[in-house]
């Protein structure tokens, strides 16, 4: 049987090509899975749905302890495409309260690659968000009729008062241009836009936690991957507490009512702000949720610029508020001791330049001066400091004088931790030099010694005043945050800045300010019991006069100090006097006298007129 | 009754069975992993895929059982009916067969359903070892040689009727078992090289060189083309020396183009290639003239034959039907096209990758249990290996088969004179390999996509059946082998 064995070593080549099969094969194994790492990222990408778990945001306290911004769930109407069938329209628009054209567009914009890249019919995606409970509630019992539709839950801020609106600030969608900024966001999160919201926005947000999913071929949630052995929890938002006293903030917008001004109060010793009211202001309930957009659009278009925090960010003439900062550069500067006594007749009157004063007894020294409010006195003052041979030339004095107001916190951003804070004025030499071509002397710029012309102030910057005169000579920087759950505070927050102006001269301010309070323009301010020191301001305008008070009380152990501003409110002891003794009353004893009240709601009442002009 | 019983249990080759019971056991275990869905599966529950695996494979058990009891002379008895009633149940089938998926190769009988196809696997190499073996027969003879044709054809006709085209081209692992037989082996030469040129020259999308203007499909064909000339020339010609200078000059001249490319200009490699094998074709035809030898001749032909095929594939992949070409295309890496037709060998692909050496552990595979690959307890089951068990899984199972296969050929090779046997147990050991070549090729991404199973490990009792078959039937075969002399 020759045949049979012929060709018996073809078997070896049939074997070789086994082999060689399994040899290339095993080749390319090595290949797939030993030397290629991409698809293992590939497999992770395709499996693991990596789902953010956000964590709660920081809550805000007042400085006695009460509870102001809290968490509260929202509902989000979800919709997975694949799932919606037989859906009645109408009964559907109806339960959210929208209407067939918005409802036609939200899907056509959820179904919308280029709007939503992560759109996918087999899963959940955004419909509608942030339902209150009382809409969710009316939702969700016909939820049952809407395939394809579930609700999500989510939380928004709550806030438990209706005050308070710019110093919280608000929660708003990221923008692109936060997205790129810091890696931390994603298309849909939320960030603080405006005030402590914003400010504090790293430590309220805490860290997002992650849920590893897996999602099979489909984009289907099949469950969690190793019993959530990846997962990693999310870390809470730091809580807040304010130095903020609510009541008090609640009293200074009661009293701003109807009227356009901001109430600032500080405590000296710490620079913390007691109250920071800015009128108009607005409910930050109306920034939460799915109204969120129309009511900012509406405060926006407002006139009188609800949205604007006149606080830190209006500047104005500080008017007579300001004396005092000048009585304190003279004295320091010696161009001017307590004893030094100016005439006044009605005014300043000199080389044909007058400026107008009130009647009060002439010449007076410098503590009556503070107390009857003299514009002699302290054009009188400028003017011979500049005039001053000691400092060589007129520019040579005024930056002196400059440098003095910068000390004292005036023309650069205190360094509030809110966002937005204006700088205020305070005129240079350079500046003067290029105004009037270098021609000028103390009578050319004598308005500013008396809080007007160029000089602008912040009403922080005017409380901060008080504070610096309270603590005889310096302030720490003021701040709405007292603190934040396991970190230090900013450590300008705690170091007291000291002005150029020696302890003993603040003493004779503050003699000249309690005696306003007692003899003066603020007779007003005069509380029962307690030693208030103040100083009325009323600063020229286009318009009506600004009505403004600074104050502090009690004298000698200061526990607050206030500045009031209300725009075209007239004389200083019109508006700022009552209400700053108000503040102050409501601080230093916790309640309103009988009698008190009833002038808190008499100021309430009044109303001011601005008409329809752009503020 | 009784001593046959004995004689079988004694001479029967355990070694196979072995192989054959870990194959089964690595199968249903892949099947666990493939149809696991991270809940609570109870594998031996019949409404799972592993638990109905369980009842196919104690049913083929059974089937086994009853075929090893059937001595040899019964199958050479009835080879040819059993072959004629299976290419009837085919013509039927085509008719009967509901449209699944566009095939119509599935008999419904009720809650069972059965491939037929899977089936005439066992017939066909009974009847061709009937035919083989019978007294007289000569591949030589015409006539022998077109009943032999027809054998193998026939089935494959009526299986692309079916439209399972897949099944029907495992038919032609039937050339290798002609080949052991005696076929020539030039003819197998060729189909392999074309089959080569086919699916490296259509289409390696991977660059290779990066920087160079090259179609490495293009490239590695026209580097084959030589060194298959080079060995045609050892075998065939007279003389070695021509085998060695077509070898060495071609590698040189390669070496070179591709030094200058890559250091000097970037060129397309691919002209020199081709210049070369036209000098190659020039200088046989030369040798054939001076030293007058055919073979000399044909080899040229070889060559320039090779290099026409090339680009006619490649003209060819232009008139097929855009979803046939896309097929072909995709499987081959040319469209890189994870949403469309590619994703099925992407996915498989990310699977098997992502195994790493040692895999993600049993059950532990993300990939296949979330549904990214098609068919994953099916066609696809290999990715499972690979994904769960890693390289080292994927290389145990491998050479399982390697030694699977080699047994079975040595098992054909121990028959000595009977003929019948050795046929059948090549056509088993062609018939494996060329399921294994196909199916893991596509899987990880080196053959074309074409539907059929892994043997013993992919779902499906037709499958498991046929193959269980056809093994019972060798190993009954070779329980009665004469003792060689």
């Amino acid at each position: 049987m020759n045949n049979n064995y012929r060709y018996e070593n073809r078997k070896f080549v049939i074997v070789a090509i086994v082999m060689a099969i399994v040899l290339v094969y095993i080749g390319r194994l090595f290949y797939l899975q030993i030397l290629n790492d991409e698809y293992k990222e590939y497999a992770d990408s395709n499996a693991f749905l990596d789902k953010t778990v956000y964590p709660s945001r920081g809550v805000m306290y007042d400085r006695t302890g009460k509870l102001l911004v809290s968490n509260q769930p929202a509902y989000d109407v979800m919709v997975c495409m694949r799932n919606v069938k037989d859906l009645d329209t109408l009964a559907f628009c109806q339960s959210l309260g929208i209407t067939r054209e918005f409802f036609d567009k939200r899907m056509a914009d959820v179904k919308n690659r280029r709007l939503n890249p992560g759109y996918s019919s087999y899963t959940d995606q955004l419909f509608l968000s942030q339902l209150t409970a009382e809409d969710f509630a009316m939702f969700q019992e016909q939820l049952y009729k809407f395939n394809g539709f579930s609700i999500q839950r989510r939380a928004i801020r709550q806030y438990n008062y209706p005050v308070a609106g710019h110093l919280f600030g608000d929660l708003g969608e990221v923008s692109k241009k936060h997205i790129a900024a810091d890696d931390y966001y994603v298309q849909g999160d939320f960030i603080g836009t405006q005030g402590i919201e914003s400010y504090y926005e790293k430590q309220l947000r805490g860290e997002k936690g992650k849920e590893r999913l897996l999602r099979d071929a489909y984009g289907r949630v099949k469950g969690r991957y190793m019993e959530g052995a990846m997962d990693v929890a999310p870390v809470p938002g730091k809580n807040l507490t304010l130095s903020i006293d609510i009541e008090l903030q609640a009293l200074a917008e009661r009293l701003l009512q109807n009227k356009i001004g901001s109430v600032v109060a500080i405590e000296p010793s710490t620079g913390e702000v007691l109250c920071l009211a800015s009128s108009p202001g607005f409910n930050p309930q109306m920034l939460t949720g799915r109204q969120r957009g129309e009511n900012h659009r509406l405060l926006s278009k407002d006139k009188q610029k609800p949205l604007l925090n006149r606080a830190i960010q209006g500047t104005y003439p500080p008017g007579s508020t300001f004396k005092t900062s000048q009585a304190l550069t003279y004295l320091q500067e010696g161009i001017i001791t307590p004893e030094t006594s100016f005439p006044c007749a009605l005014g300043f009157r000199f080389k044909g330049l007058h400026v107008g004063c009130h009647a009060h007894s002439s010449p007076s020294a410098l503590v009556p001066s503070l107390a009857t409010s003299c514009n002699s006195y302290f054009c009188w003052g400028l003017y011979r400091m500049i005039g001053s041979e000691k400092y060589g030339s007129s520019q040579e004095a005024f930056t002196r004088w400059k440098d003095h107001m910068v000390s004292m916190g005036f023309g650069y951003r205190l360094g509030i931790d809110l966002p937005g804070e204006a700088r205020g004025f305070i005129p240079n030499s350079a500046f003067y030099d290029k105004w009037y071509g270098g021609r000028w002397n103390g009578l050319t710029i004598i308005s500013v010694s008396i809080g007007q012309g160029e000089v602008t102030l912040t009403p922080l910057q005017i409380a901060n005043l008080g504070a610096t005169i309270a603590n005889r000579g310096y302030y720490i920087a003021p701040h709405v945050v007292k603190g934040i759950q396991d970190e230090a505070l900013d450590s300008i927050y705690t170091t007291p800045k000291y002005t150029m102006v020696e302890k003993k001269h603040y003493e004779t301010v503050a003699q000249g300010m309690r005696e306003a309070v007692l003899n003066g323009t603020c007779r007003a301010a005069n509380l029962p019991d307690i030693e208030v020191c103040g100083k009325t301001g009323t600063a020229q305008n286009r318009g009506k006069d600004h009505s403004a008070f600074m104050g502090f009380a009690p004298m000698n152990d200061p526990k607050i100090a206030v500045a009031v501003y209300v725009e075209n409110g007239g004389f200083g002891a019109v508006y700022g006097v009552p209400i700053g003794a108000l503040i102050m009353e409501k601080y230093l004893t916790g309640t309103l006298s009988e009698a008190s009240e009833k002038k808190a709601n008499d100021l309430q009442q009044r109303v001011i007129y601005y008409g329809n002009q752009e503020r | 009754m009784a001593i046959r019983n004995v004689n079988l249990w004694r001479s029967i080759d355990w070694l196979t069975i072995i192989l054959y019971f870990v194959l089964v056991l690595c199968g249903w275990l892949s099947i666990c992993g493939a149809s696991y869905d991270f809940g609570e599966t109870d594998f031996l529950s019949f409404s799972s895929r592993a638990g109905k695996q369980l009842v196919w494979i104690g049913c083929a058990l059974v089937l086994a059982l009853v075929l090893l009891n059937i001595e040899k002379k019964y199958y050479e008895m009835f080879a040819y009916p059993v072959y004629a009633a299976f290419l009837l149940l085919l013509l039927v089938t085509i008719f009967v067969a509901p449209d699944i998926k566009g095939s119509h190769s599935w008999l419904v009988l009720g809650p069972i359903r059965i491939q037929p196809a899977e089936f005439s696997k066992f017939a066909t190499a009974l009847c061709m070892s009937r035919l083989l073996s019978t007294y007289g027969f000569s591949m030589e003879k015409r006539s022998d040689f077109i009943k032999m044709l027809a054998i193998i054809v026939v089935p494959m006709l009526l299986i692309v009727m079916q439209n399972e085209t897949g099944s029907a081209l495992v038919y032609l692992s039937f050339f290798f078992v002609l080949y052991r037989e005696g076929m020539t082996g030039s003819l197998l030469a060729l189909g392999v090289c074309a089959v080569v040129y086919f699916v490296i020259g259509v289409g390696q999308g991977e660059n290779f060189f990066a920087s160079m203007p090259v179609n490495v499909g293009q490239f590695i064909v026209f580097l084959l083309i030589p060194l298959f000339t080079a060995l045609m020339l050892g075998v065939y010609g007279k003389q070695m020396r021509h085998a060695w200078l077509v070898a060495i000059v071609n590698l040189l001249g390669v070496l070179l183009a591709y030094l200058f490319s890559r250091f000097v200009i970037p060129f397309d490699i691919c002209l020199v290639q081709l210049v070369l094998c036209g000098c190659t074709a020039l200088y046989l035809l030369m040798v054939f003239l001076a030293e007058r030898y055919a073979s000399y001749l044909l080899i040229a032909l070889f060559a320039l034959g090779s290099v026409g095929f090339y680009y006619s594939c490649n003209m060819l992949i232009d008139k097929l039907q855009p979803h046939q070409q896309m097929r072909i295309l995709v499987l081959l890496g040319i469209k890189d096209d994870p949403a469309g037709v590619g994703y099925n060998i992407n996915q498989s692909k990310i699977a098997i990758g992502s195994g790493g050496l040692w895999g993600k552990g049993f059950l532990n595979g993300t990939q296949t249990k979330l549904n990214y690959v098609p068919e994953q307890d099916t066609d696809f089951i290999f990715c499972t290996i690979g994904e769960e068990q890693g390289f080292m899984g994927c290389t145990f199972i491998l050479l399982l088969y390697a030694v699977f296969i080699i047994r079975i050929i040595m098992l054909a090779e121990r028959q000595g004179s009977v003929r019948f046997t050795r046929v059948y147990g090549y056509s088993l050991a062609a018939i494996l390999t060329f399921h294994l070549f196909v199916n893991v090729g596509m899987v990880i991404g080196l053959a074309p996509v074409i539907g059929i199973p892994l043997p013993f490990f992919s779902y499906g009792g037709s499958s498991l059946w046929g193959f269980t078959i056809l093994l019972a039937i060798l190993l009954r075969l070779d329980a009665e082998r004469e003792t060689r002399f």
